[in-house]
């Protein structure tokens, strides 16, 4: 293998400084003269029509500078998904008809906090209640109340994915079983409450800084919902405190404060409270999963049927995503011969579900690997055995979906039952003790242009310098992940810099190359990384001609790029530093600057993903017979991410994602009366603290992806997955209750073993 | 009405007139621009807003800046007066990977100072118990528990 200066090795994070000192900036903790506060009023009621809105009042207080309504805006509907516009179902106010406790009615700016918050209650609202649905069965069943009227089922989008005779290989099938999963919403719960703050420039233009995952998303829908163009919005991305999929949307408050600071002629910002996060907030998606599989006698899946109603809340958000992809986790893992599904996005009047750190896997993952520990179980077959029988392989294919570039499965899933003493804990473990499996695959980032980009996916530019510094240029956009880092550490491997040498702008929508469509899918290492690696590509062209001239070396002499110097390979004194080398390529151009961009757009990758991760999961837990109450005593983890660029990076995503898997399966949800979320507080809705996290070990399996930049896939995103079917898995090893409903309480423990 | 109050933050003084209801993590960060000092939930349940309250590590948005008067409070930004040289938990979370998107980093950092300034050698299990009131969703906790225990080593080999 190719060895690296800067690849895989434990580098910090280059903002680390600026995080551990206090010094940099989230959205909210910026200010500009003249700024005004905005709140918004959010409906009461969970399906209601507007009769009438007065603000007269509320104008009317000292202090208050603007109100709107929905009335007062270009009523124009926005949606992530711009491929079709019928899906685009949302007002930036709500206008007409309000469908869920939260929807956002009426906005405020004023001088200060307290006299917007003042306004609110100024304004009066006039409704007529309508009836509501808040679960799919009902949503769905005949004389529903229709939620929107352009879906008069209240099933917005439904996905079909179908290969093999199902029905017929289930028929033939030695053995079936057929289960339904339910599975439940929880909080991306980032640090960072959301807050934008936008502010009109001098030529009528707007700008905005804003908390999100996707600037280029932000610019384009927030320009088409004000009228504007979409080079007329500029968005700045300052650090963000954590997104997890529910900042990749546009959103009611940067519409507000754009169009407030356009009718006030002042900068306005808003920043959410954490109630209204987690009351109002986006959430995973509840799904109700009806999974049918069938196996030959030794073990060998045959076929699956699998029937997915995903609960979306009021609006679409990014549900017509997770509807494609939890049909597309449905069939990967293991060979499915014959796959059929079927998913339909339903509308309820909840606050909407939409993007979160798995993306589908987390559900559709719950239900696949329970019911392969499940099918393990009644066929005699230990659940890792079983899994290894069918497990997919490099160059495996999913018929028009994707091909399978590189797979480490079979490997975690023998490394992860070594380092956990799977074998010997499966037969004998004290009383109350148990050990289970679950395993995931994710993304690589998706293939799918629902958004409509009339750009490439991924772009970058670099500048070089005669100084000896690059500046690379990227709407690619850190949101804590560390993303930054990983990137200049790709540029400066594939330049032989250090990485002091690499200045990066990221995410700033004036200034960088277009575009990128942002954090999500786990897509920024492979997409960005790639074009990063095209551009730098195209400046070592250059250079190396440089070199080549000043030299006068022969023309099959390999270049080299190392310790910062440009030398001919097998000549190492024939050569100058990457700064010298520059001033050379510029003096040939007369003083032109060299810059080179580069761009990727995943192309002939199938429908999904240019890449594939892999990996296994053994959870160890205690149950308290008496309380139902669960612990956790060790996670163990082994993955495929391809080649590891950073592990330090690498373990610090697992270690998070074992904090939200925990979270998902045994202590968070959102507790709900009708419509209106209960626990809005982090007293009341229960992540998983410091003292709650069990010990962890964990191997990476290095495989090499040849799509990806360096060999690099996904990390991190898909591992949300396995743990809650390990943990149910394990927590039937130590009760014998299967839980397939999470998340799995004290409650359903107690009621399964007949102790309550 | 306003009060009138005087705050020591990080050294320095501050006389101030603010209404009785601002907290002192309104203060801080918008009177003072003393916007490392994070706001997660203004309900006590994060610890993003924590800061040093005359020694003790207090909830910044439970603290009513009038109860701060008189007071001296250390800040994040406080933590290295040079603005050169880190402090050793600032060193510890940068180079053990403790900081992911950063926002709860310095309420965390001040959870830790407080430990440590009470028990210069905890066990893991202290240190998770110390920062249960610190919520993180980035790093599942893991290598800010080392940042801690390598932060305590650090300022143990300055002493001596």
């Amino acid at each position: 293998m190719e060895k690296h200066a800067i690849i895989g090795k434990d580098i910090p994070r280059t903002d680390g400084r600026a995080k551990a000192t206090g010094a940099a900036m989230y959205t909210d903790d910026f200010k500009l003269p003249g700024m005004l506060h905005g709140k918004l009023l959010r409906s009461p009621l969970p399906h209601a029509r507007i009769v009438h809105i007065d603000v007269s009042k509320a104008r009317a207080l000292p202090g208050v500078k603007c109100v709107i309504t929905g009335a007062d805006t270009p009523k124009i509907k926005f949606g992530n998904w711009r491929l079709f516009p019928a899906t685009q179902d949302e007002y930036p106010l709500a206008v007409d008809k309000v469908r869920f406790i939260g929807d956002e009615v009426a906005a405020v700016a004023a001088i200060d906090r307290d006299i917007a918050e003042e306004a609110l209650e100024l304004i009066e609202v006039e409704y007529e209640e309508l009836p509501a649905v808040f679960d799919v069965d009902a949503a769905i069943a005949e004389g529903a109340p229709v939620i929107h009227e352009q879906s008069p089922g209240n099933i917005s989008i439904d996905r079909k994915i179908n290969y093999g005779d199902v029905d017929k290989a289930l028929a033939e099938a030695y053995y079936v079983r057929e289960d339904t999963f339910t599975v439940h919403a929880v909080s991306h719960a980032y640090l960072e409450p959301c807050s934008s703050l936008a502010q009109v420039d001098l030529d009528g233009r707007i700008t905005i800084w804003t908390s999100t995952q996707t600037p280029y998303i932000v610019q384009c829908l927030l320009a088409a919902t004000l009228g504007m163009r979409e080079n007329d919005v500029r968005v700045i991305k300052p650090y963000v405190g954590g997104g997890f999929g529910g900042k990749m949307e546009l959103r009611t408050w940067e519409f507000c404060a754009a169009f407030m600071a356009k009718k006030t002629g002042r900068p306005v910002k808003f920043t959410l409270t954490r109630e209204e996060e987690l009351a109002y907030g986006r959430r995973r998606h509840p799904m109700k999963i009806r999974s049918k599989v069938g196996f030959t006698k030794d073990g060998i899946l045959v076929g699956k049927d699998l029937k997915i109603l995903l609960d979306g809340g009021a609006y679409n958000s990014m549900g017509p995503t997770a509807t494609f992809l939890c049909g597309n986790f449905g069939a990967m893992l293991y060979r499915y011969p014959s796959y059929r599904f079927l998913g339909e996005h339903v509308y309820t009047n909840k606050p909407p579900a939409g993007a979160m750190r798995g993306f589908g896997a987390p559900q559709s993952l719950f239900a696949a690997e329970s019911q392969m520990n499940l099918a393990a179980e009644e066929l005699g077959i230990d659940p890792i055995e079983l899994r290894i029988k069918n497990a997919m392989v490099t160059g495996d294919r999913i018929p028009g979906v994707a091909t399978i570039s590189s797979c480490g499965f079979i490997e975690s899933l023998k490394e992860v039952a070594k380092m956990s003493g799977w074998k010997s804990k499966r037969r004998r473990l004290k009383d109350g003790r148990g050990i289970g499996v679950g395993c995931y695959s994710f993304i690589s980032g998706g293939v799918f242009n629902w958004f409509n980009t009339q750009y490439p996916f991924s772009a970058a530019e670099i500048r070089a310098y005669a100084d000896g510094t690059v500046h690379l240029l990227t709407m690619a956009s850190d949101i804590g992940q560390g993303s930054d880092t990983v990137l200049k550490q790709i540029l400066a491997e594939e330049l032989g810099l250090k990485m002091e040498d690499i200045r990066i702008t990221s995410a700033d929508t004036a200034m960088t190359p277009q575009a990128d469509l942002g954090s999500w899918g786990s897509r920024v290492t492979l997409m960005a990384g790639n074009s990063i690696l095209k551009a730098a590509r195209k400046i070592k062209k250059q250079l190396a001609g440089a070199v080549s001239a000043k030299f006068n070396l022969n023309v099959i002499f390999d270049i080299k790029f190392a310790d910062g110097r440009v030398f001919a390979a097998g000549k190492p004194d024939r050569g100058m530093s990457f700064g010298e080398a520059v001033a050379f390529v510029q003096k040939a151009n007369r003083g032109e600057p060299l810059v080179a961009r580069g761009s990727y757009t995943p192309r002939g990758k199938g429908l999904v993903t240019p890449a594939f991760s892999f990996g296994a999961q053994v959870a160890e837990v205690e149950v308290d017979k008496e309380t139902g109450l669960v612990k956790v005593k060790k996670m163990w983890t082994a993955h495929d991410c391809g080649t590891v660029l950073n592990p330090m990076a690498v373990e610090g995503q697992l270690d998070g994602s074992i904090q939200m898997g925990l979270g998902y399966a045994l202590s968070e949800q959102f507790v709900m009366d009708g419509g209106k979320t209960l626990n809005t507080t982090f007293l009341d809705y229960k992540m998983p603290h410091a003292p709650d996290m069990p010990p962890g070990e964990s191997v990476c399996i290095e495989t090499y992806e040849p799509e990806g930049p360096m060999g690099a896939k996904e990390a991190g995103e898909g591992l949300v997955s396995p743990t809650a079917p390990a943990i149910a898995e394990a927590v039937w090893h130590a009760t014998g209750f299967r839980c397939k409903d999470l998340p799995i309480t004290p409650e359903k423990i107690l009621r399964g073993t007949g102790k309550l | 009405m306003k009060h009138s109050i005087t705050l020591n933050v990080n050294g320095d003084t501050y006389n101030l007139a603010v209404d009785p209801w601002r907290t002192l993590n309104e203060v801080l960060r918008e009177d003072l621009n003393l916007t490392g000092t994070k706001f997660g939930c203004g309900s006590g349940d994060c610890g993003a807003c924590t800061v040093m309250l005359d020694g003790r590590a207090v909830s910044s948005c439970l603290t009513l800046a009038v109860e701060a008067d008189g007071k001296e409070i250390l800040t994040v930004e406080g933590l290295a007066p040079s603005g050169e040289k880190l402090h050793p938990i600032q060193e510890a979370f940068i180079e053990k990977g403790a900081i992911q998107c950063g926002f709860c980093t310095p309420g965390m950092e001040i959870a830790a100072l407080d430990l440590l300034r009470r028990n210069p050698g905890p066990k893991e299990d202290q240190i998770r118990e110390a920062l249960a009131g610190n919520l993180c969703r980035c790093t599942g906790y893991a290598k800010i528990v080392e940042a801690v225990q390598d932060a305590a080593d650090k300022m143990k080999s300055n002493q001596s």
